[in-house]
């Protein structure tokens, strides 16, 4: 079934759009407040401000698509479908979390909706697509992988060897770089003599577009394009997302890279508020619809926190499981 | 030969072969490429180059390129992309030319094969195999002459083999490619050239345990891969002397197979583990421990170690000689063990 390849903006889908974003707001809005209160511990990663690039990308895809991400995953989950509760469950390492509480907050996984993680090693998820890709085309399967990556991770070895691989054997990946402009706490400007992200993908042949990232449309409108590509012709194709992060590069950031004017001025035009005056102004927004998304939101972070409260810890007796397969039967 | 698995003791009773490591690990890949249309094979010129040891030779024009793949000098790559192959459901032969390369590979080994079962609550598995050829003796110098199986058996989550017999060259890699987590197998390049018979129906053979291949009753000498040959050559040695080594050949790294290592100190009550890396934190020290925790009341000498000397693998062939165990310091070394000059 070939992707539609233009964006049909119905109310419904529109409203769709606004609250997967609302949701993955909020959702991280709430993360932020358990971490402060210990109940998630270590690294965590959040997506303010990048909602418009999970958001107008994932649901593009069918379920049979596969999907490779980074630490700043949550959003990428929740759009994919990965449960609020066990998510969030996984950040508390719980064992009803999705990665069996194993993972944390870095390290989503969910076999049900394809999502491959979930990686901490900048550039390390792109080789997995890579392969990903690979086994569905030896398989003649009809698959596109979806492999998020930041523009910090465009200077790794990595990154140049996978793109390679996919253009080189024409593999199916959706190369998405979400060029949030900083590295943990190193601009874009001082790491890449060659700042033009979208320009790299040129150097390997492979077709490629650079996006608003901002704009959920937009992005929408550009992944249709490069999906209904790569089913077509079999090739990768790379999609610079332009985008910023509103909050610290983690809950340990204290920013001193950037000026807090400059974060005031991208949160003006963040994807949300953008998209939201947008709808208003166009009359597809009504403010009982805001109401109420922004209650089932509500709704939906306060049940999975009561889920993850309430979940268990994996008991420690079972600490060296699942480093290799356990037989089964 | 004691240890042999139950099918190549009945098939030695047909007619051998004479054939060689390097053409047994061929048969062993073709074989696979063969029964399972999931296996395919990648790495630097294993396709037209026909591999840089000739291991793969022929195999291009027989399976095509889809299946004997060339891939760019890309080692992080190509590794990832076969953890991310075996995650959708190939069972792909990573070959990374030689040990030395694979430190460029060792964070998709390390982070992606060794942790995804574990990071994913057990939803994801790395059914992959990755073959590397090791070991130093042709005056390749410090760069292409490392032995880092130790290195990789420190970490849960793979599976580190050294087959140092042509059996086990032919019939580790089939239960290695059904295995449903990463599989390292470690080729010593001094034996790729060895010749020896394999019988025609030999297949796969068990993954998880160590053979004693020579028994004795005075001395252990334990040790793996390339260096087997040389243990073997030491007791002929000690025995001319009247001295009987039982030589215990690990076979497989990680797993260690304690209880055959234990079972043997048990009864010689002395041990010299022979390793190819280097000494201080290498592979020997790690079953040295084991030994002192499982056996220490049965031992009557310290354990010995015969290893690497702390140096870069040097180039000429004289340093080189004195940089890696040899008979001689194995001799000597189980000499001083029993108290003898």
């Amino acid at each position: 079934m070939a992707a539609v390849d233009k964006p049909r903006l119905s109310r419904a889908h529109v409203l769709d759009l606004l609250k997967h974003m609302i949701r993955i707001r909020r959702f991280e809005d709430k993360c932020a407040e358990l971490y402060t209160r210990e109940k998630i511990r270590g690294f965590l990663h959040l997506y303010d401000g990048e909602e418009a690039v999970a958001v107008g990308v994932i649901p593009v895809l069918e379920d049979r698509d596969r999907i490779v991400a980074t630490y700043r995953e949550h959003g990428h989950a929740l759009v994919r479908g990965v449960s609020m509760k066990a998510a969030l469950a996984e950040m508390y390492g719980k064992r009803e979390g999705c990665s069996g509480g194993r993972g944390g907050s870095m390290h989503l996984f969910d076999r049900i909706t394809n999502f491959y993680g979930g990686n901490a090693i900048v550039g390390g998820g792109l080789p997995l697509a890579v392969g990903l890709a690979l086994a569905d085309q030896m398989r003649g399967e009809d698959n596109v992988t979806a492999c998020f990556f930041g523009e910090g991770a465009v200077a790794e070895g990595e990154f140049h060897e996978s793109v390679n691989l996919a253009a080189l054997w024409s593999l199916p990946v959706l190369f998405v770089c979400e060029n949030n402009r900083y590295a943990m706490g190193t601009a874009l400007a001082i790491s890449e003599s060659e700042t033009d992200i979208q320009q790299k993908a040129a150097c390997y042949r492979m077709d490629s577009e650079a996006v608003d990232g901002m704009d959920v449309v937009a992005v929408e409108a550009a992944a249709r394009r490069a999906v209904t590509a790569i089913r077509e012709t079999g090739k990768p194709y790379f999609l610079e997302c332009r985008t910023y992060r509103l909050r610290a590069h983690s809950m340990f950031d204290a920013q001193l890279y950037r000026d807090k004017a400059e974060v005031e001025a991208w949160r003006a035009k963040e994807p949300i508020l953008r998209f939201r005056t947008w709808l208003e102004k166009n009359n597809m927004l009504h403010p009982e619809d805001l109401a109420r998304i922004e209650a089932e939101v509500a709704a939906e972070i306060e049940a999975a926190v009561a889920f993850a409260e309430a979940a268990q810890w994996e008991p420690v007796e079972e600490l060296t499981r699942f480093v290799y397969a356990e037989n089964t039967a | 030969m004691t240890g042999r698995s139950a099918m190549a003791q009945a098939a030695a009773q047909s007619v051998a072969t004479e054939t060689t490591y390097r053409e047994a690990i061929r048969e062993a890949i073709r074989d696979a490429l063969k029964r399972d249309e999931r296996v395919f094979l990648m790495g630097e010129d294993v396709g037209r180059y026909g591999g840089c040891y000739a291991v793969t030779k022929g195999l291009l024009a027989e399976f095509g390129p889809e299946r004997i793949r060339d891939t760019p000098l890309s080692e992080s790559g190509f590794t990832g992309a076969g953890i991310g192959a075996a995650m959708g459901g190939m069972r792909p032969i990573v070959e990374v030319m030689t040990v030395n390369f694979s430190l460029l590979a060792l964070d998709q080994i390390l982070n992606s094969a060794a942790t995804i079962r574990h990071m994913s609550g057990n939803q994801f598995g790395v059914p992959l195999v990755i073959r590397m050829a090791t070991g130093a003796g042709r005056q390749l110098a410090a760069q292409h002459s490392h032995s880092l199986e130790g290195w990789y058996a420190h970490i849960p989550g793979i599976k580190v083999l050294a087959p140092a017999t042509i059996e086990d060259a032919r019939g580790m890699l089939w239960t290695a490619l059904e295995d449903p987590d990463p599989v390292l197998i470690f080729e010593h390049i001094m034996l790729y050239n060895m010749t020896g018979a394999l019988s025609p129906g030999a297949g796969p053979v068990d993954i998880d345990k160590a053979a004693v291949r020579r028994e004795g009753e005075d001395i252990s000498l334990i040790t793996y891969g390339g260096s087997l040959w040389k243990a073997l050559e030491a007791a002929t040695a000690l025995a001319g002397e009247g001295i009987k080594a039982e030589v215990v050949d690990l076979r497989t790294l990680r797993p260690l197979d304690d209880a055959t290592i234990m079972a043997s100190v048990r009864k010689t009550h002395r041990a010299i583990i022979i390793d190819e890396g280097w000494r201080s934190g290498g592979l020997a020290a790690e079953i040295c421990t084991r030994i002192e925790e499982q056996a220490f009341w049965d031992l009557d000498a310290p354990v010995g170690r015969v290893c690497s000397e702390e140096v870069p693998i040097p180039y000429p062939r004289h340093l080189e000689e004195a940089a890696i165990p040899q008979v001689p310091k194995i001799v000597a070394a189980a000499k001083a063990a029993l108290k003898r000059a």
